[in-house]
């Protein structure tokens, strides 16, 4: 059965709780249990924004979780936050436009992804988060890249729909990076 | 129908709606408040009634007058603003007309914070209000289970002509899941006898709280309690998770519920042998199933947000018949699984030395 649980943590409009949403509904369109739950906190204006979400073949009983299977942290403090917490054997992928520390985790797969800078050179610094979700995505496999593009051309809201070409991009990019 | 991501307090306020709805007063407050913006737009959409009162206070009193008029009414609320209700709850109460209140429970006591909790179990299931009465509390677990209880609160709130509570957490509001909404059911357009809608050609319909001669009101109070003692015997709801072979039970509501799941199934996969039960209503309580089952397992542990408060019921339940311990977490705190496995481990090492 497989169950993932995923961390995405980053700066109040780094698109982390977005990031989340987008790998939640490509769970469901794939048919799995899902479940996303934000930080609502005061921690948000300004401090970190994060989210948990859940994907499973089954019934998802704790929506709130200490240990995730994979973490994504857009900034440094996250990374402080998270990069302990992960699972041996679990996925971290790292910002490291932002970030500039190495995890000291030798039973993680980390991936370093200079998202920010590649969301630049793609037209927009705030795509990192699909960058990091493209390598998240290459690296665990907890859903497909293709249900992801879709699921992106749905969700993407109405002002921002000038970037869905650019944001697949971002996502595609991500990925090439966590391949190599 | 299809699966939608939702967020819970847009499903109860969408699955209202569309169960038939015709008028909402409220006030917002967070853990609550993207129920009010989600109606603030469609009732409208729809040509019903959507109104931000000036505070709770108010919300209430409007709730009470549109549900003597015989109209399908509701309110949301948290905390703090639950409080402020308490009067107008106890009037519905006393006036026997049918009211759905949502209470997103948050950290307290006072202002708190905006945290989860459910510290107002208390409050919902025992003290909502002045007199001798007790409302319906629905304890949903997931954004599925509050779209679908939004219709049995409005169905058992009509039957019983009685206050039904529904009793979620900050959790439950804010998350997120897969789940589908019911189709659009038209709203009912005969109003009920009882309903004070003008008297033309007919008597005319009074609904009070007020009997200044005794006699009248310990009758009236006979009569409240003969109904709740229906309700007690017919509406006990409750979710069982591999009780039939277990040595130990978690009891849990809401999102405390679903984490004793996960708690559960850890638990099962290293070979103890654990069940769960989660109560669907807090009142009535399962009373019954428990005592069943406090003849079965070695022990039951009661995991709450709280400090311990659904556990006084648990314990009158099962009458001293098995071991019951408490974990609890305050403050807006969620318990964790591993912390909750910690608690049951040492429930496993004192009962197993017991027998």
């Amino acid at each position: 059965m497989k169950h993932e649980e995923i961390i995405f943590s980053g700066f109040g409009g780094q698109g982390a709780l977005f990031a989340g949403q987008l790998l939640a509904y490509a769970g469901m369109a794939e048919g799995r249990q899902v479940s996303w739950i934000p930080s609502y906190g005061p921690e948000m204006r300004g401090g970190t924004a994060n989210c948990t979400v859940i994907v499973s073949d089954d019934e998802i009983g704790a929506p709130i979780i200490k240990n995730p299977t994979s973490a994504v942290v857009l900034n440094l403090p996250s990374m402080e936050k998270y990069e302990p917490l992960v699972k041996p054997g679990g996925v971290l992928v790292v910002n490291t436009s932002l970030v500039e520390v190495k995890s000291t985790r030798a039973d993680l797969r980390v991936i370093y992804v200079p998202a920010s800078d590649i969301a630049g050179e793609l037209g927009n610094p705030r795509m990192a988060n699909l960058v990091m979700l493209g390598a998240l995505i290459a690296a665990t496999d907890i859903v497909s890249l293709e249900t992801v593009g879709q699921e992106l051309g749905v969700h993407l809201s109405e002002r921002q729909r000038k970037w869905l070409e650019p944001n697949k991009a971002a996502l595609a990019k991500g990925a090439e990076l966590a391949r190599l | 129908m299809v699966k939608e991501l939702l967020k819970g307090n847009v499903a109860f306020a969408e699955a209202a709606l569309r169960y038939g709805l015709e008028a909402y007063f409220g006030y917002p407050i967070t853990p609550q408040s993207e129920a009010l913006e989600h109606l603030s737009g469609r009732m409208l959409e729809e040509g019903r009634v959507f109104l931000q009162a000036e505070s709770e206070l108010g919300a209430i009193n409007m709730v009470y007058g549109a549900a003597c008029s015989g109209v399908r009414v509701m309110t949301s609320t948290s905390g703090p603003g639950f409080s402020l209700m308490e009067e107008g709850l106890s009037y519905i109460a006393g006036s026997e007309i049918p009211v759905v209140v949502v209470n997103m429970m948050r950290g307290g006591p006072g202002l708190g914070n905006i945290q989860p909790s459910q510290g107002d179990y208390f409050l919902m299931t025992k003290t909502a209000g002045h007199g001798d009465f007790r409302p319906i509390v629905l304890a949903p677990a997931s954004v599925q289970e509050i779209i679908d209880m939004m219709g049995l609160a409005f169905d058992l709130a009509e039957k019983y002509r009685t206050l039904v509570l529904i009793a979620g957490d900050g959790a439950i509001g804010q998350m997120m899941e897969s789940a589908e909404l019911p189709p659009m059911q038209p709203v009912r357009k005969e109003r009920p006898a009882w309903a004070v809608t003008g008297a033309q050609d007919r008597d005319m319909n009074l609904i009070t709280s007020l009997y200044l001669n005794p006699d009248r009101l310990e009758e009236v109070n006979w009569r409240l309690q003969a109904k709740l003692a229906v309700i007690r015997e017919n509406e006990v709801r409750c979710k069982e998770y591999e009780t039939a072979d277990a040595d130990l039970l978690l009891v849990a509501y809401g999102t405390v519920g679903r984490i004793c799941l996960s708690v559960m199934r850890e638990a099962r996969a290293q070979g103890l042998k654990v069940g769960l039960l989660r109560p669907q209503t807090l009142w009535p309580f399962p009373e019954k199933r428990l005592l069943e089952l406090a003849g079965q397992v070695r022990g039951m542990l009661v995991v709450e947000m709280s400090a311990g408060q659904m556990l006084e019921d648990v314990e009158r339940a099962v009458r001293g018949k098995t071991p019951v311990q408490f974990y609890g977490r305050l403050g807006g705190i969620v318990p964790l699984v591993d912390e909750v496995a910690a608690a049951l481990r040492k429930l496993d090492e004192e009962t197993s030395q017991e027998k």
